[in-house]
């Protein structure tokens, strides 16, 4: 077990590193010059050049992200190239909550609808029920994310006037406020995510119900929804729960259209926002978060496999 | 009557059967038309008697164990028709709500593959007692304490530390062991085991099975074996039904069965079992030919295709189950030209 773990440690280092890396290369590899970005344009060129100098540019790669590296592993990623030039892990502090928020809950949502609707599916595969949610997740999966949240808006907050739109409360300001904000974004965050889950898991489901143990299960006289929960959801989850480890870190990181749609100070459009004015250090700090996240929340999945099996635990020992 | 001397005697004429079975049809919707996987069965079984259903692959034999429970696979549709009484109630009038009652109850079933019929991610424990507390009402510690009870019963030895184990955990024999202590552990009156023995090596078998008929008599069940393998069935079962392509074709008192099987197709499958007194290295028999298509059964016999007797009539008419002329309930067979007793069995 321990060495399993120390394994996956040393697996999260490499992913690190290989993807900062690749984002600290961005400064190399992009026609931008972080000068300009800086003093805008029109100065003369010993103004740039004396920035550069500055800002360490003139040195080689491997000592510039050594540099980075070293201070990034003490917590401070910088500062932003933008004025007010404010510190790059506070703004990251500020924005994150946010993303992993609206993410964690749209992905509830998804949860809580997805599973009783493919377990009802797979259970009366091919009856009209059935056919009704293939249909209808096929459909919602079709529908880009921006046209569903402006639906959504258009619906929930123009129509019904039941949520607010394009405003944003933070948790610390009080719970039920906030979760009146995040509402609707996750909603339509869950959208998709509801159909695929629903999809993937009553596929496993079909496969599983086939199997020996359900109908030995029944022969004992457990009722289908026991029978369901109790035997059938833990073995069919697998891709369910390998897919809630890439979504949660799919939506953290990129799902700018939604935050975009409702105002979202989230961790999607601080990247874009930065990327577009050349805020480099900002966007290496929040890729690397977002990247932590991600590995972690995966290898979070990767350990839950051996909660799922206990023949998968044994292997690890 | 057969060789177990403890094998409990008959009621008296006047009560019920514990199991009848009546004009029992089982079809299977398949792409190419409707499977009959079981064309008209109809048989009885008394409290505490012992059945053996043999067969082929895909006689019949275990779809129709599962129908009489009323027992169906998420899957392909089925059509049902006929009557199946256990112990006076109706299991496909019951309902499901009603089945779920019986099922675990008053009826047990014992899957063949132990490797695939506990499921890998619940322990043992979960296995015996969330039956019981279903239909005994026991509360959690005495569901555990009548677990492991159960366990011990079945012959598993430190049965409170099985209790906490995986079944993969746990050898195949240990395993069908579990899967027999699931299938008791409400002590049903009428046992359905479908090929108990068939995934199990050759030493477990005889173990399961001298199980099987320790806790009969013990809890004074009945069962219906189901097996392909003769053998299983010889010495365990006081009756015998031969099933072929969804039709019982003979049904007798063990004894009698393998000593004189009348109908061609018994006296062909225990012709192509291998026996110790035969002399080295002669010739096993074999059934030329393949089982009949089930989508579209041919008329007549379905065995005539097969069948070294067969005359012009077999295939025709349909021969019916028939109890022998003078033997009254002790054989039955449905053939037109039946084997002659005198030329009977392979010895």
């Amino acid at each position: 077990m321990a060495r399993g773990v120390l394994r996956r440690l040393a697996e999260i280092a490499v992913v690190l590193v290989v993807v900062s890396v690749g984002t600290f290369a961005l400064v190399d590899l992009t026609p931008g010059d972080p000068a300009i970005a800086v003093l805008g344009e029109g100065h003369p060129p010993e103004e740039y050049a004396a920035l550069r100098d500055e800002m360490g540019l003139g040195d080689p790669f491997l000592v510039r992200y050594g540099r980075w590296l070293g201070a990034a592993l003490h917590g401070d990623l910088g500062t932003s190239l933008i004025p007010p030039n404010s510190d790059v892990a506070e703004r990251i502090a500020a924005a994150l909550p946010v993303s992993a928020e609206v993410a964690v809950l749209g992905l509830v949502m998804a949860l809580v609808v997805s599973i009783p609707l493919a377990m009802w599916s797979a259970y009366h595969a091919d009856g009209r029920v059935d056919r009704v949610v293939s249909a209808g997740t096929f459909g919602v999966l079709s529908v880009p994310s921006f046209l569903a949240g402006l639906l959504i808006i258009m619906v929930f907050s123009n129509q019904l006037g039941w949520f607010p739109r394009a405003e944003w409360v933070r948790l610390g300001e009080g719970l039920g406020g906030n979760l009146y904000h995040a509402f609707l974004p996750a909603l339509t965050i869950a959208l998709a995510e509801t159909a695929m889950f629903t999809r993937i898991l009553r596929g496993d489901l079909i496969t599983t119900l086939q199997e020996d143990f359900i109908l030995a299960a029944k022969a004992k006289g457990m009722s289908p929804v026991r029978v369901l929960f109790s035997d059938a959801l833990r073995p069919s989850s697998f891709s369910l729960i390998t897919l809630l480890g890439i979504s949660l870190g799919r939506l953290i990181g990129s799902t700018v259209i939604v935050e975009y749609l409702f105002a979202l100070p989230g961790m999607g459009t601080l990247i874009i926002g930065s990327a577009d004015k050349g805020d480099f250090p900002m966007v290496q700090g929040a890729v690397l978060v977002v990247a932590l996240i991600y590995v972690l929340a995966n290898a979070l999945i990767d350990l839950s496999y051996g909660y799922l099996d206990p023949r998968i635990r044994r292997a690890h020992v | 009557m057969s060789q177990r001397p403890h094998a409990p005697a008959r009621p008296p004429g006047g009560s019920a059967p514990l199991l009848v079975v009546e004009d029992l049809r089982t079809e299977i919707r398949t792409p190419r038309g409707n499977l009959k996987a079981v064309d008209g069965v109809s048989l009885t079984l008394d409290a505490g008697e012992t059945l053996g259903l043999v067969g082929e692959s895909g006689s019949g034999k275990s779809v129709l164990g599962r129908t009489v429970m009323g027992l169906y696979t998420t899957g392909p549709a089925m059509t049902v028709s006929g009557r199946v009484l256990i112990d006076g109630a109706d299991v496909h009038a019951l309902g499901d709500a009603g089945r779920r009652e019986l099922w675990g109850a008053g009826v047990g079933m014992v899957f063949q593959d132990p490797m695939t019929a506990l499921n890998p991610v619940k322990k043992v424990g979960v296995h015996l007692t969330e039956s019981l507390r279903r239909h005994g009402g026991l509360s959690r510690a005495a569901a555990r304490a009548r677990a492991e009870e159960l366990l011990r019963l079945v012959g598993i030895p430190e049965p409170a530390r099985r209790l906490g184990q995986y079944p993969h955990e746990l050898s195949g024999g240990m395993r069908q062991r579990v899967v027999i202590a699931m299938a008791l552990a409400n002590e049903p009156k009428l046992l359905i085991a479908d090929e108990p023995t068939t995934a199990l090596d050759v030493t477990v078998q005889k173990q399961i099975l001298d199980l099987l008929g320790r806790l009969q008599d013990e809890l004074g069940m009945a069962i219906t074996l189901i097996s392909h393998n003769l053998q299983v069935v010889a010495g365990r079962a006081d009756r015998v039904a031969v099933m072929y392509a969804g039709r019982i074709v003979e049904l007798a008192g063990a004894d009698v069965l393998f000593a004189a099987p009348r109908h061609p197709y018994t006296e062909a499958l225990l012709a192509s079992v291998p026996r110790l007194g035969r002399p080295p290295h002669s010739r096993l028999e074999a059934i030329d030919g393949a089982p009949p298509d089930m989508v579209a059964p041919t008329e007549g016999c379905r065995f005539a295709p097969r069948c070294r007797y067969a005359r012009e009539d077999c295939h025709r008419v349909p021969p019916v189950l028939a109890p022998e002329a003078a033997g009254g309930r002790a054989r039955a067979f449905a053939c037109h030209h039946p084997v002659r007793p005198v030329v009977a069995g392979g010895s």
